[in-house]
């Protein structure tokens, strides 16, 4: 299932300068993982070194935050949108 | 001139040049401006202060922006009123209210906004942008006009009818969202990749924004004679004002305009229907699980704050607490406010006076204390919250036998 992942500014350097790409998985923790295998080095600025998201990383699919959902493991629908958004923001 | 350094990474320390940026490139956690604070010592007194205009660029030593040209509607140096009968209620000894309501657009969000687009222009932006729960649109779309820049504000649809008017007037380009405060949030962080020319102020100029709240704790100390109080209480929301009240009070120390280390706890406020950080704190977690808002304080209803793992850092390590009040109480506590100190304040406020009320009856906030409140927003802005429950004591017709009749002029003093 491909899905398209908008990636935000901060993460651009890694993607070419793209701000969306297209990236293969069932579920938002296999499509991050194609993600980085696609754009090395992503990884290991969305995940700490014990594989968690990082606490600042905020995911959502279809606009909504993966952490109502099932977190990592929320499915990935075909053609939906993985959005990766800085957490620090607003207030 | 400033006395800025860089940025920093709050979480890993990386440093960066004072740009437009927000979050850690490599980490995405929140970056903090750097000062020179030996410099700010040598350059700054009590006297050069006192010495400086009555609006918080009085403290533009210790904000990352140039105070010459600021966008500037006068925010800040808002009154410090000691509230005697209010702590009579309470059962408080010395009880002081930060009455913010009085700023330009009636909120603490003058502070900020004043900073940031400060700071915008110093960066070149010509337009300003935000995600507001009502009183940052009604900040950025004024200050943006007063400094002729455009402006894109972004609300959830349900706002108060009070917020959005106060907003529209101003001429900016107002956009109601169908969905949550969060919602919004969530949009402009990813607008903010799209234009990047735009300073949206609590996105990629927000580093340089929440500083603004400094002053909040800058303007207290002073007021008291240069003294830091033993107990603030303050409302949370993304819980960067929190944050910045007690960083406002270390840095005063840190720069030699306090003599001692200050021993402020703080203690935050938030509504039951939107607590995630008082969640946090009653549950001794280090994290915040995000919320659903269901409050009538929609300012304060952030169901996802940012600042929420250092609100809980800051008030752990002074031994404050964190209190969430139903929207009764949050009724109950403007009403409080207004008819013993002559202070009406918006629901954030009656969040503050309500959770003062707990913690004091809790035996959290002492009576040996001095303690300060901080009411952030007025309460025009937020009319419907108590529009059902107050209201003229009689309507008659204009003859003195029917005011004889229909008023009770005898009754107790309130």
């Amino acid at each position: 299932m491909t899905a398209t992942v908008r990636i935000p500014t901060q993460l651009r350097p890694l993607t070419g300068g793209a701000g969306e790409v297209a990236a293969t998985g069932s579920t938002v923790g296999e499509v991050l993982k194609a993600l980085d295998a696609a754009h090395p080095g992503l990884g290991e600025r969305l995940f700490d070194e014990a594989g968690k998201l990082r606490r600042f990383v905020n995911v959502f699919v279809a606009d909504e935050d993966i952490r109502f959902l099932q977190g990592l493991e929320t499915p990935v629908a075909p053609a939906a949108t993985v959005s990766i958004i800085p957490a620090v923001a607003g207030g | 001139m400033s006395f800025v350094d860089g940025l920093r990474c709050r979480e890993c320390g990386r440093s960066y040049p004072a740009e437009a940026l927000h979050v850690c490139e490599f980490c995405f956690g929140p970056l903090e401006v750097a000062y020179d604070y030996d410099a700010i010592a040598t350059a700054v007194t009590r006297r050069s202060i006192a010495a400086g205009p009555p609006t918080i660029w009085r403290y533009a030593a210790l904000l990352p922006a140039e105070p010459t040209g600021a966008v500037d509607l006068g925010a800040g140096w808002t009154p410090l009123v000691r509230a005697d009968r209010l702590a009579a209620e309470l059962g408080l000894g010395e009880l002081w209210i930060k009455n913010d309501t009085m700023n330009p657009t009636g909120s603490f969000k003058d502070r900020v906004t004043s900073v940031a687009l400060t700071k915008a222009r110093e960066l070149g932006f010509k337009v300003a942008a935000c995600a507001s729960t009502g009183n940052l649109a009604n900040s950025v779309a004024a200050h943006a006009a007063r400094a002729g820049m455009r402006s894109y504000v972004f609300i959830p649809s349900d706002l108060e009818q009070q917020k959005v008017v106060t907003t529209a007037v101003y001429g900016t380009t107002l956009v109601a969202i169908d969905g949550t405060y969060d919602d919004v949030n969530r949009l402009c962080a990813e607008l903010t990749s799209e234009h990047p020319t735009w300073a949206f102020v609590n996105v990629n100029v927000r580093t340089y924004y929440a500083e603004g709240s400094k002053t909040l704790a800058f303007e207290v100390a002073e007021q008291l004679g240069w003294r830091a109080p033993d107990h603030v209480v303050v409302p949370i929301a993304s819980g960067s004002q929190l944050t910045k009240i007690h960083k406002g009070f270390q840095e005063l120390h840190r720069v030699g305009l306090l003599d001692d280390p200050p021993a402020t706890r703080v203690s935050g406020a938030q509504a039951a229907g939107c607590a995630p950080v008082a969640a946090a704190f009653a549950e001794g977690h280090d994290f915040v699980r995000p919320v659903r808002p269901a409050t009538i304080a929609k300012s304060l209803a952030i169901g996802n704050p940012a600042d929420g793992p250092y609100a809980l850092d800051a008030v752990r390590a002074t031994g404050g607490s964190i209190g969430a009040v139903s929207d009764d109480e949050i009724v109950e506590g403007i009403r409080l406010l207004a008819r013993t100190e002559g202070i009406f304040a918006e629901t954030a406020g009656g969040v503050t006076v309500a959770t003062l009320a707990r913690l004091a009856a809790d035996g959290v906030v002492r009576r040996d204390e001095r303690v300060v409140a901080f009411i952030t927003g007025n309460g025009l802005k937020t009319l419907d919250a108590v529009a059902g429950v107050v209201g003229p004591t009689a309507t008659i017709k204009p003859t003195l036998e029917a005011f004889a009749a229909a008023v009770d002029t005898e009754g107790p003093t309130p």
